[in-house]
């Protein structure tokens, strides 16, 4: 994480509540993010990370609360914050009939123009560690590949928040591994990360901060280090455990 | 036995949705209503034809012949001596033609004169049932011929073959539309609108059939690739989105018509041949103004059979669901054709006529004949509500593009979906 002598706050989320028809998937959900942070959002199946991410995203409505993203309303500044926001969704993919390349640069138009949209794709290629298959139709892609596709696709434009979903869901342990340091290095370069994952050691490794989400609220928070001294943990996994559990 | 059943049920419960089943149903409906209008044109058929019938000549026995032979087979709605009261009086009672034996028509025939018998066709539309009481009327012209050819054989009152097979002949005026054309019967205008009654209407259904189909088709494949959700997080308006995503089928669409339709062309050509009559002839032609019509009457259909796709699409699951989805779209394209083929728009029953107004494919596909004959109203009108119609539905589709629907689907499936993930 960037240290600074003021710290600038990227995501601020206050009493954020969505709805559907009559239940209730986030409650009150609050917590802030600064700027390099990566923060990192754990929880049992259904306690509402994606919907909150979605929310952040601008892909869902807010029933109530707000998100304010480096002083953009989600609401209210929905276009400001797009141009400065990446999302990955767990369930991603890309356009089958398109090439790798083909595919970034469809995305990198959105965010430049001319030569700097080749800048772009060229990060893109390097993040996805694609090497030749990049010229390749993405109906050709294992999983995986296509998920090293997304995350190139996502961190490309180097994005002031990026908000990934499972970031290495599908990803083979060396893929996920070089994807892990690929973040942790852009952190480095300012970005800040909001990441969600089940898998505990990754959350433990790459992130500086956790909120635990159980039942659309936010039950626990902290730097994983003071979680674990706080709950007398080994690790994460036992936290979660004894959180949520 | 169990196991089959267990596998038997989870199929039709997977196959029958609601998605499947209102195409089927709305295709159903129609077809219901087609079959009542086709069959409503079949009693019309069975009925004797209402003609007015002005016999100017009260002296021979040729024409009484001709007289008794037309109004056997025919109800007259009109039997007075002026043939503008006659027209007027047949019009407005819905018939077919009115007839005219002039004063000399007996004269004519003693005198090895073929004789004449003037035919004023009302003609109501230009479809292909549309001229079925035409020609019944036209059979009973020939029947009178038959008829006179018969008494001179029995009598023996000419010895001139060619008089006797035919002792008469028809001059023939045809009123359709606010027009009067001389020299054709309605068949003939028939055939000649045959290019603008079925090329253009096929261009229409075919153009929207194709890039319906690839607009409900690529809202299905981006579900199915999980694609849509990183779209959707692009700094792009959502307007920019939905109207970039109609006018890539508008093209696409319009290419495919395209290359149909020079097989067509082909086909249609060989078909007719030389029977092709020049329309031009009959100063049935466009002017520039009417073609920009035609043009903007067919671009606002296309736009808003593509945007109605686009919310369609919304619904689909995936690929596969999409593709069930077209159906509504098809058959909405295809119900104006062949309905405009068999009957013209103004013959129609009124709730078929609100039916196929409500259509806003049915607008471009009868454009060109109502402007060949200088019926603007109906152009106007139904470009008007093409208009609203395809505001609506584009800022129906922008608006659901911002809509968690979209990425939810029904607000009671992520409900469900959302409260099962919780309780694991």
């Amino acid at each position: 994480m960037i240290r600074r002598e003021e710290s600038v706050v990227a995501v601020e989320v206050k009493g954020l509540m969505k709805s559907f028809g009559d239940f209730q998937a986030v409650k009150d959900v609050n917590f802030t993010v600064e700027e390099g942070e990566i923060f990192g959002l754990i929880g049992p199946n259904g306690a509402g990370k994606t919907t909150t991410m979605r929310m952040m995203a601008t892909l869902l409505q807010i029933s109530g609360g707000s998100i304010n993203i480096f002083g953009n309303d989600v609401v209210n500044d929905v276009d400001a914050v797009r141009k400065i926001i990446s999302y990955l969704p767990e369930e991603a993919g890309a356009y089958k009939n398109l090439t790798g390349r083909q595919y970034l640069e469809f995305i990198g138009r959105f965010f430049a123009e001319g030569d700097d949209v080749q800048r772009m794709v060229d990060r893109g290629i390097e993040i996805s560690n694609l090497a030749e298959r990049i010229d390749d139709k993405v109906d050709s892609y294992s999983k995986g590949m296509t998920r090293r596709l997304l995350v190139g696709r996502a961190l490309m434009f180097k994005p002031r928040l990026a908000i990934l979903d499972e970031l290495t869901s599908g990803l083979d342990v060396i893929s996920a591994q070089q994807i892990r340091g690929m973040v942790r290095k852009i952190a480095r370069e300012g970005t800040t990360f909001i990441v969600s994952s089940h898998n505990m050691l990754e959350v433990e490794l790459i992130c500086d901060r956790l909120a635990l989400i159980n039942s659309g609220k936010v039950v626990e928070m902290g730097a994983p280090a003071d979680l674990k001294k706080k709950y007398d943990a080994a690790n994460i996994e036992d936290v979660f455990v004894k959180v949520v559990g | 036995m169990k196991a089959l059943s267990n596998i038997m049920i989870k199929e039709i419960k997977e196959l029958l949705t609601v998605a499947t089943i209102i195409p089927v149903v709305i295709m159903a409906v129609l077809f219901a209503s087609l079959g009542g209008m086709i069959g409503g044109v079949q009693d019309e058929a069975s009925q004797p034809p209402r003609i007015g019938l002005i016999v100017q000549d009260t002296d021979s026995s040729w024409s009484m012949l001709a007289r008794d032979t037309i109004s056997n087979h025919t109800e007259i709605v009109y039997s007075g001596a002026d043939i503008d009261e006659g027209l007027e009086a047949v019009s407005s009672a819905s018939g077919t033609a009115l007839l005219v034996i002039p004063e000399e028509f007996g004269d004519n025939i003693s005198s090895e004169r073929p004789g004449t018998i003037a035919v004023y066709w009302i003609m109501s539309g230009a479809g292909i049932m549309d001229s079925i009481s035409s020609s019944v009327v036209d059979a009973i012209i020939v029947q009178v011929n038959t008829e006179i050819s018969r008494v001179m054989i029995e009598e023996g009152s000419s010895s001139n073959a060619s008089m006797v097979l035919s002792p008469t002949i028809r001059s023939e005026t045809t009123f359709f539309k606010e027009k009067s054309i001389e020299g054709v019967s309605p068949s003939t205008i028939s055939s000649m609108l045959s290019s603008q009654s079925f090329i253009v209407p096929l261009v229409v259904m075919l153009m929207i059939m194709m890039s319906g189909s690839t607009v409900i088709s690529s809202m299905g494949l981006e579900k199915e690739n999980k694609t849509l959700e990183t779209l959707l997080t692009m700094p792009v308006k959502r307007s920019h989105i939905v109207l970039g995503k109609l006018g890539g089928a508008a093209a696409v669409g319009l290419l495919m018509a395209l290359i149909y339709m020079v097989g067509m062309n082909y086909y249609m050509t060989g078909m007719q041949g030389s029977a092709v009559i020049d329309v031009a002839k009959y100063g049935l032609v466009l002017g520039t103004m009417d073609y920009v019509l035609v043009g903007i009457s067919l671009f606002l259909s296309v736009l808003s059979g593509l945007a109605l796709c686009m919310l369609l699409g919304a619904m689909a699951r995936d690929y596969k669901s999409a593709q069930s989805l077209t159906l509504p779209i098809m058959f909405m394209a295809m119900m104006p054709f062949f309905v405009l083929m068999m009957k013209d728009f103004n013959t129609l029953p009124v709730f078929l006529q609100a039916l196929l107004f409500a259509i806003p494919f049915t607008h471009p596909m009868m454009a060109m004949n109502n402007l060949m004959f200088d019926d603007y109203g109906l152009v106007f009108a139904g470009i008007a509500y093409q208009l609203l119609f395809a505001a609506i539905t584009v800022a129906a589709a922008v608006w659901l593009f911002k809509k968690d629907l979209l990425i939810t689907g029904r607000k009671k499936r992520a409900a469900n979906a959302a409260g099962r993930r919780q309780k694991k």
